[in-house]
């Protein structure tokens, strides 16, 4: 082959056609995202100052602000927001490792046993079915305002998604490897914890982020309805006084505690499902 | 064609000890009261290699259960050196059309899966040496750590080889292993496959859709009848061992793929 063939370089009069991409689709992902939030504030911003609308129902972006700091310092002195903040947070943990527990066991029962998919499974897609939140004032009038009925109404609320998740990932395994483990000699042991557990597990991690977003809100509704002394408590003295700088400051903390619990099962699924990144798993 | 025919067709006590003995086994699956296997006699001599070659969906591959243990008959008996087979057995080595490894396990602890999972997880490890043998011994020296979902197509039937080799298996079974690869590969494979077999003196039972394959692998290839599967002919080969892929083209050969194809056009499909 010469030279000329291989270089890259087309010769004059020779017809290119390569493929077109405006210049909107080729802004990187990071100034995208700025760019975007800059006009958002901007918006925001100039329908805020201007008395378009009333500071009790859109704050300013300023103001907002000085409330960010404000609650950024009284976090970081350990102020009493920062009690607030922990006892959220419990309520938070306690929550997702239940849920996760009864989840899980539940899940094992409904995927793994004929009784499990029978009895068990209808109860739990009828109950799935109902507004979870309707049953915040039966459990705290039977456990009270403390963090129990918070925990309670999480728990509730979180456990399904694990439920279908698990169950749904006892079932991903196809038929080829059954029987490859069938022919290795393998027990209905073995074969749930070698085989169908790490098959499904792909499925379980769905399951395990809905229910991270689900013990966010069950934990901040149950506060709000429930009393207590805990960050969705603070939120909802703010918002009775009007003060809506103040509630936007706190729901934006709130947020990143979501998105840190988000992203510990986002990183926990990268570490155990490593494989789920090249998708060829058979012959074929 | 009566059982004791097809007997004597079949080349028994030329190579040794019949092994695998099938009676009057048949195949009633209960739901939706299918027929899918007729009633199979069969003997397979040590070391001997057959083939089962049929049209789709007329039980090759229920017969093939059927020997492993997996499914029960509806009727008949299966021995296996001298015992009858009633689940999974440590001396049947069994591949299916799909490598099935599992891609949370490197290619080496894929190879020792069935170690782990009869004896332990010490064995397997005691066991990893004979693996990586196995390993190089189909050319994946290197690939020891590497993930299933790192290997191509070919590589990944090549580790399930060695993982169906590594509890030493006195039968193989295998349900079209090499189908899903391209036909370079796949002769290549048969030709390792041949190769392996002949150490090991395995006795090996091969369902496929290739008369080519089916010939220039067996020493006797069972023609099956549509469902519900029946043998209607078993074709002895006479060609010499070793057997090389230029053996392809020659008239013994050829004439051997024309009687098979007779058979099954006899069957009236394809
Ligand atoms: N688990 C099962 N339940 C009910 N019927 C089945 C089952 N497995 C197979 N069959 C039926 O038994 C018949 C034979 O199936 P089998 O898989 O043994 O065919 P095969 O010869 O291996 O076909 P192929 O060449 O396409 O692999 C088919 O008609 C199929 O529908
Ligand atoms: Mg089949």
């Amino acid at each position: 082959m010469s030279d000329a063939t291989l270089r890259a370089e087309p010769a004059p009069g020779d017809t290119v056609w390569v493929e077109q991409v405006s210049w909107f689709d080729r802004i990187p992902r990071s100034v995208a995202m700025a760019l975007l939030a800059v006009a958002f504030i901007a918006i925001w911003h100039l329908v805020s100052n201007f008395g378009i609308v009333s500071p009790i129902i859109l704050p300013t972006p300023a103001e907002t602000l000085r409330h960010l700091i404000f609650v950024g310092e009284n976090l970081l002195t350990g102020g009493y927001m920062l009690g607030s903040l922990m006892i959220t947070l419990q309520e938070l943990v306690i929550s997702f490792a239940l849920a996760i527990f009864i989840g899980f066991t539940l899940g094992v029962l409904v995927g793994e046993t004929a009784f499990g998919e029978r009895a068990v499974m209808p109860y739990l897609v009828a109950l799935d079915t109902m507004p979870k939140v309707a049953f915040a004032p039966i459990f705290i009038a039977w456990l009270g305002f403390g963090i129990e009925s918070k925990v309670a109404l999480a728990t509730f609320i979180a456990t399904f998604p694990i439920v279908v998740g698990t169950a749904a990932g006892l079932h991903a395994a196809d038929e080829n490897a059954r029987m490859a483990f069938k022919t290795m000699g393998a027990t209905r042991w073995q074969t749930l914890v070698k085989m169908k557990l790490p098959m499904g597990l792909p499925q379980f991690f769905t399951g395990l982020k809905i229910a991270a977003v689900g013990v966010m809100a069950g934990v901040i509704t149950g506060e709000f309805l429930g009393g207590g002394k805990g960050f969705g408590e603070l939120i909802r003295v703010a918002s009775t006084n009007l003060d809506t700088a103040r509630v936007f400051a706190l729901i934006l903390y709130l947020s990143l505690l979501g998105l840190a619990t988000f992203g510990l099962v986002v990183w926990l699924e990268r570490k155990l499902v490593f494989w789920q990144r090249s998708s060829v798993r058979t012959a074929g | 064609m009566s059982a004791a025919r097809l007997e004597a067709l079949a080349p028994s006590g030329q190579r040794g000890r019949p092994v695998y003995e099938l009676r009057g086994v048949s195949k009633t699956y209960a739901r939706r009261n299918i027929q899918a296997l007729g009633s199979v006699d069969l003997t397979l001599t040590e070391g001997s290699f057959s083939s089962v070659i049929g049209a789709s969906g007329c039980g090759k591959s229920t017969l093939l259960k059927i020997m492993a243990g997996l499914v029960p008959p509806s009727a008949g008996r299966v021995m296996l050196a001298g015992s009858p087979v009633t689940g999974p057995r440590r001396d049947i080595g069994m591949m299916f059309q799909q490598a099935t490894l599992f891609p949370w396990k490197t290619a080496l602890e894929n190879v020792v899966l069935p170690i782990e999972i009869r004896d332990g997880k010490a064995a397997a490890r005691a066991k990893q040496g004979e693996a990586r043998a196995l390993l190089e011994l189909v050319g994946l020296k290197g690939f020891e750590t590497v993930y299933p979902g790192e290997l191509s197509g070919g590589m990944a039937q090549r580790a399930a080889i060695c993982r169906m080799l590594i509890t030493e298996p006195a039968v193989l079974l295998l349900d079209e292993p090499f189908s899903a690869l391209d036909e370079l590969t796949r002769d290549y494979m048969n030709m390792e496959l041949q190769r392996i077999c002949m150490a090991r003196n395995a006795t090996a039972f091969l369902v496929t859709h290739s008369i080519s394959e089916a010939v220039i692998l067996s020493d006797t290839v069972y023609v099956m009848s549509p469902r519900p599967g029946r043998f209607v002919e078993a074709v002895e080969v006479d060609l010499p061992r070793p057997r090389t892929l230029e053996m392809i083209t020659t008239p013994r050969f050829g004439a051997l793929v024309d009687r098979i194809r007779s058979h099954l056009d006899k069957g009236s499909f394809l």
